[in-house]
């Protein structure tokens, strides 16, 4: 699906707009990306990927395992050499500039970066160095990030020891040592408790609120990307649509129904000839997307009651957006089976 | 300090750190050759007195040099496993997003190496009485400088291969498929002169061969006389050096072509 066609017009205008108009005044967008293409060997990654992100935006790339998401992170944080097409990132070349891009980009990687036979003061010292910070000014800054972070009163334990939560905060206090004007994060939340999850993109937006830091995750968790302000999502390898999360919901038509049924596949032929509605099948379920769907609830189990095993009723979510776009499932990662 | 000593010096002080915390490597990587030393020493001295050996000196004194390359050797492979382990565990991902070179993270890495290789083996050398060596304080100093020189091409050598490498079990074979033949070729075990012909042209072409040399000679000097034919100690040092260097080019050569995953 090309691009344009994906992007429903007027559906994410403040963004969109506000991209447009940075490019306009000459302010360069934190990303600008435009026919980007990554193969590993035989398998192609990403496949003719284009858009941008404005400065101080919270973005998200939403898609299963395998939709390209962390190809594409691994090429915004340098850590993957670019193959085909263009890619700006603070207005610095992929291509090109990457070390002076790296002096204001701030990665947080899905595995963990930290070494843990150090302590979390020796992780953050070790940092600095790496972008050059030495002396009171690295003192200053590990200081605040321990504050900011609630670090302050471990600073002198191994990272070993600490909890998969404070970990987690170790790498993002690392990240943000050298204030960098863009942070990018490979699925944040990777083995986070629902609490410690909310927390962390609690600080997200702080920071994005407080310094006019530019975030971009990738991620395969809802929760997550209900909080940005606008997502991309990726399907093998293309970006299928980018907008605001609300307006990607607002896409479902309506409601959602979907029908757990012993034989789904007659039952959806009964739906369609009987009641002249098109349900479609998901990995064994019915989905149909109605407006007022509880009146189609009361319909369908008047109808075929004895061939239904349960039926749920809601509001699109953006996994029913997910389904929508591709007409497949978004399948769980380990991190939200656990 | 520039930046790029900077980020060097902080690579190096993260290897010591760890070192440090994980005592077991320590005495691990330093004991080892000296059990082996004792009981080799010890059990062919008597009985063993290989060809071209120089006259008025026992094998437990001419071993030596040679497990003092060893020391150097194990725990040479030792720091570098941990380079192995960082790209495996994650923590080499953001260095490599940092605003840093390869060849300064190799750098780091090297020196790290060799610091951890080259202190060990200086305890090593203050057992040399036992092997019958009196040093002079100069001899002394001058051993251990040679000792830093074979340390660090050491180092690079098992970078290169770790740069490569996925796994530390891979890492294992190939390190020993190649190292230990290379330190068994330098003369550590026997002397180039009473070899077969064909051996001692592997050993002359051996690198390795003339960092033992200059070592040899170090801790002998002022009885070179005993020497045998060594070659002469300024090509042994101009060539040790010139193995250094050539091996850092090649371990940050095979780090700048490494994939990052």
């Amino acid at each position: 699906m090309a691009l344009t066609s994906a992007v429903t017009p007027g559906a994410d205008l403040s963004s969109q707009a506000r991209v447009e108009e940075m490019q306009a005044t000459g302010v360069t967008p934190a990303v600008e990306i435009a026919g980007l293409s990554f193969d590993y060997g035989e398998r192609r990654a990403l496949n003719g990927v284009s858009f941008a992100i404005a400065r101080g935006e919270i973005f998200g790339l939403l898609g299963p395992n395998g939709g390209g998401k962390t190809t594409l992170f691994k090429l915004i944080s340098t850590l993957v050499p670019m193959q085909q097409g263009d890619a700006r990132i603070l207005g610095f070349d992929l291509r090109s500039d990457t070390i002076a891009l790296r002096r204001r980009l701030g990665v947080v990687f899905q595995h963990p970066s930290v070494d843990g036979k150090l302590t979390v003061a020796e992780n953050l010292a070790h940092q600095g160095r790496l972008y050059g910070i030495s002396g009171s000014r690295l003192r200053a800054r590990s200081t605040l990030m321990l504050e900011q972070l609630g670090l302050s009163a471990r600073a002198g334990d191994l990272v070993e020891t600490l909890s998969g939560g404070l970990k987690r905060r170790v790498e993002l206090a690392k990240s943000l040592l050298h204030e960098p004007e863009l942070l990018v994060l490979d699925e944040p939340s990777t083995g986070l408790d629902p609490t410690a999850r909310r927390e962390f993109l609690n600080y997200l937006s702080d920071l994005r609120d407080r310094q006019g830091v530019t975030i971009v995750l990738t991620t395969h968790h809802m929760e997550e990307a209900e909080r940005c302000d606008r997502i991309g999502v990726l399907h093998e390898g293309k970006l299928v649509a980018i907008a605001p999360p609300a307006d990607l919901k607002a896409r479902v038509g309506g409601d959602v129904v979907a029908i757990y049924a012993r034989a789904p596949e007659e039952l959806r032929e009964k739906i369609a000839t009987q009641m002249r509605v098109t349900a479609v099948l998901v990995d064994g379920i019915l989905r149909v997307e109605r407006p007022r769907g509880q009146d189609f609830v009361r319909d369908v189990v008047d109808m075929f009651g004895d061939e239904i095993e349960s039926v749920t009723f809601g509001k699109p979510t953006l996994e029913d957006v997910f389904v929508h776009l591709t007409g497949q499932r978004f399948h769980a990662g380990p991190a939200e089976q656990a | 300090m520039s930046e790029a000593g900077l980020q060097a010096g902080t690579l190096w002080l993260r290897e010591i750190t760890r070192f440090c915390r994980q005592r077991s490597r320590v005495i691990g990587s330093f004991l080892q050759p000296l059990v082996f030393w004792v009981l080799l020493g010890a059990g062919l001295k008597a009985s063993f007195k290989p060809a071209g050996m120089p006259a008025g000196m026992d094998y437990f004194q001419y071993l030596y040099p040679g497990f003092i390359v060893l020391v150097l050797l194990f725990t040479a492979i030792f720091a570098t496993i941990s380079t192995v382990e960082d790209r495996r565990e994650g923590f080499l991902q953001s260095v490599l997003v940092a605003p840093i070179s390869r060849a300064t993270i190799v750098m780091g890495q090297a020196l790290g190496g060799t610091t951890l290789a080259w202190v060990p083996s200086c305890i090593f050398l203050i057992l040399a009485p036992l092997a019958g060596i009196h040093l002079s304080v100069g001899a002394a100093i001058f051993a251990a400088l040679i000792m830093l020189i074979i340390a660090f091409a050491l180092t690079c050598i098992g970078l290169t291969i770790a740069w490569k490498i996925e796994s530390t079990q891979g890492f294992h074979a190939i390190m020993n498929l190649i190292l230990i033949p290379v330190w068994l070729l330098s003369g550590a075990f026997w002397p180039i002169d009473g070899a077969p012909v064909l051996l001692r042209w592997t050993m002359r072409l051996n690198p390795l061969t003339y960092g033992m040399a200059a070592l040899r000679e170090s801790l002998y000097t002022g009885n070179r006389g005993e020497m045998g034919s060594l070659p002469s100690i300024a090509l042994s040092v101009a060539i040790a050096i010139v193995f250094a260097v050539v091996t850092f080019a090649l371990a940050a050569r095979t780090a700048r072509r490494a994939a990052a995953y």
